[in-house]
């Protein structure tokens, strides 16, 4: 057998799983190095490029079809689906909820499993609601100043300070 | 903080000491977490920024680990990549702009970046296969900072990260190995092959493209959903012991094998590394790795591990540069490692009195 991408035989069979199949390839020693190797970065830069590649496997032919979903935004930091297609990063924590039907298969995709089962806080998570509610706030905020609506920012401000406060930050 | 001082010390992690230190250089976890009430960070403004290095700067003096905070967004591009090189910071925290920081111990073995991906990015790093050792004192630390500030956190799918990738227990488990007889005698490729079909990552620690410079490798959890910590650190530490075996034997088999040429091989190297007059970065991570082999097979006597470690840092760009006290060139660069190698490799004489 020859190896896929030249004309040497090929040395090395290896089997990858890919999207749960498992595929396989046939590389001279040479390829089979390039195909195994790591990337250079010791940090997480690999995980961006594969993450890349999940998104447009899996997530993409599911959009296509529901282009609706790349329009939903998240009522809190205003990411669009699309956006965090294109970008592979989140907005904010409410984000999770806000695209869960989509992002479901994605982590099932990446972890092979969607539910958690390791450390939890010591504090009790809070009242979800409430989770929001300051993020919210502070876009409010935002666009208050931007508009030039300086008596709106002070009273968004005073909302905020009680929040933090009740939080004992 | 002056960071001039830093270039007379290394981390604690360089130490050499720790169970199987000749094979495992170090074992780190971190942690991504994210503050409740804040946008993650590629939605959060300067202010929020700032407010979320104040909230973490006022949870330092609580700890029971000694950090102190550095602004990394008032330091030079030379400090940056100074930080980076000793492992505190990451690339994209040093290359990224806008309010960020660091907080680490004076050991180095603990430190904490602030708006890098996420919020928080909790690292603790000990010399050696110690990865128990590292989960109880990043735990605890975690513990401590929570207590000051509410995560993002859902009962379903637990610690909320900016990337889907690292939500859950937001932890990554790796253990540093230097396995020069592997990559050697051309085995490196069937251990990253059985590695990649459990699902584990490994990365080349130094250099560009596909070649690792100085023979070492990160080996470290791709899942970080659905498992517990205990059960992700656990993966890692059973498969720890059996590269370091193959290590090992690969090693034994130079020596039988190929004893002379082995020696030589090791000869040579320290011999350039103590005599070169001019020398790049490449060339010196694949010498010393060398000669690093060469102290754990008993081949060079009269040097320490610790030493060579330090080297490894001591020996790039920006160190050599805050070393030198000025900025260099490429060549220049070459011309100062080569003295810095001879000077600390002088067996005891005084360092270079040129
Ligand atoms: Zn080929
Ligand atoms: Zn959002």
């Amino acid at each position: 057998m020859k190896c896929q991408r030249c004309p040497k035989p090929a040395t090395f069979h290896i089997t990858d799983i890919e999207r749960g199949k498992p595929k396989e390839f046939h590389f001279c020693d040479e390829h089979a190095r390039q195909h195994l190797s790591p990337s250079s970065e010791a940090g997480d830069k690999a995980d961006i490029s594969s993450l890349a590649e999940k998104l447009s496997q899996g997530g993409l032919e599911k959009a296509r079809e529901t282009s609706a979903a790349d329009k939903q935004v998240c009522p809190c930091c205003q990411m669009s689906f699309q956006e965090f297609r294109n970008t592979g990063r989140l907005g904010c924590p409410y984000d999770y909820e806000v695209f869960r039907d989509e992002l479901m298969p994605l982590l099932e995709n990446i972890h092979e499993e969607t539910r958690h089962t390791g450390k939890f806080p010591r504090r009790a998570p809070r009242d979800p609601v409430r989770q929001t509610e300051l993020i919210q706030l502070r876009n409010e905020q935002k666009r208050a100043i931007a508009a030039e609506d300086y008596e709106m920012a002070a009273r968004i401000r005073d909302k905020i300070k009680a929040i933090e406060f009740d939080q004992g930050r | 903080m002056n960071l001039d001082d830093l270039t007379r010390t290394s981390g604690e992690w360089l130490r050499g000491t720790g169970p199987e230190s000749d094979i495992v250089m170090c074992s780190r976890i971190r942690l991504a977490r994210n503050l409740n009430d804040f946008p993650f960070i590629n939605r959060a403004s300067r202010l929020e920024r700032t407010e979320i290095e104040s909230v973490v700067k006022s949870s330092l003096p609580h700890l029971d680990d000694d950090l102190r905070f550095l602004d990394v967004n008032n330091l030079s591009k030379l400090d940056c990549l100074f930080l980076k090189e000793r492992q505190l910071i990451s690339g994209e925290l040093a290359n990224a702009d806008g309010p960020r920081g660091v907080a680490f111990s004076p050991h180095e073995n603990v430190s904490i970046m602030v708006n890098e991906e996420d919020h928080l990015r909790i690292q603790v790093m000990l010399s050696g296969l110690s990865l128990q050792e590292v989960w109880e004192r990043i735990n605890r630390l975690d513990d401590q900072l929570e207590e000051r500030m509410a995560y993002a956190f859902s009962s379903t799918l637990g610690y909320l990260t900016a990337c889907p990738t690292n939500v859950g227990t937001g932890i990554r488990v790796g253990v540093m190995l230097h396995l020069p007889a592997l990559v050697q005698t051309k085995q490196i490729d069937k251990v990253f092959r059985a590695l990649q079909k459990i699902n584990l990552a490994v990365r080349g620690l130094y250099g560009e493209g596909t070649q690792a410079f100085g023979d070492f490798y990160q080996i470290s959890n791709q899942q970080t959903l659905g498992k517990s910590e205990q059960e992700l650190i656990r993966n890692i530490s059973e498969v720890v012991p059996q590269i370091i075996e193959y290590e090992r034997k690969a090693r034994q088999q130079l020596v039988s094998e190929k004893r002379q040429h082995l020696h030589d091989q090791v000869s040579r190297a320290y011999g350039v590394l103590k005599t070169a007059h001019t020398i790049s970065s490449e060339e010196t991570m694949h010498l010393l790795s060398s000669v690093r082999m060469g102290i754990n097979l008993g081949l060079i006597d009269d040097l320490a591990i610790p030493t060579v470690n330090e080297l490894f840092i001591h020996t790039q760009p920006a160190h050599l540069q805050k070393i030198q006290g000025s900025p260099l060139v490429v060549d220049e660069r070459n011309v100062a490692r080569a003295s810095y190698l001879r000077s600390r490799l002088s067996n005891g004489r005084a360092p270079a009195e040129e």
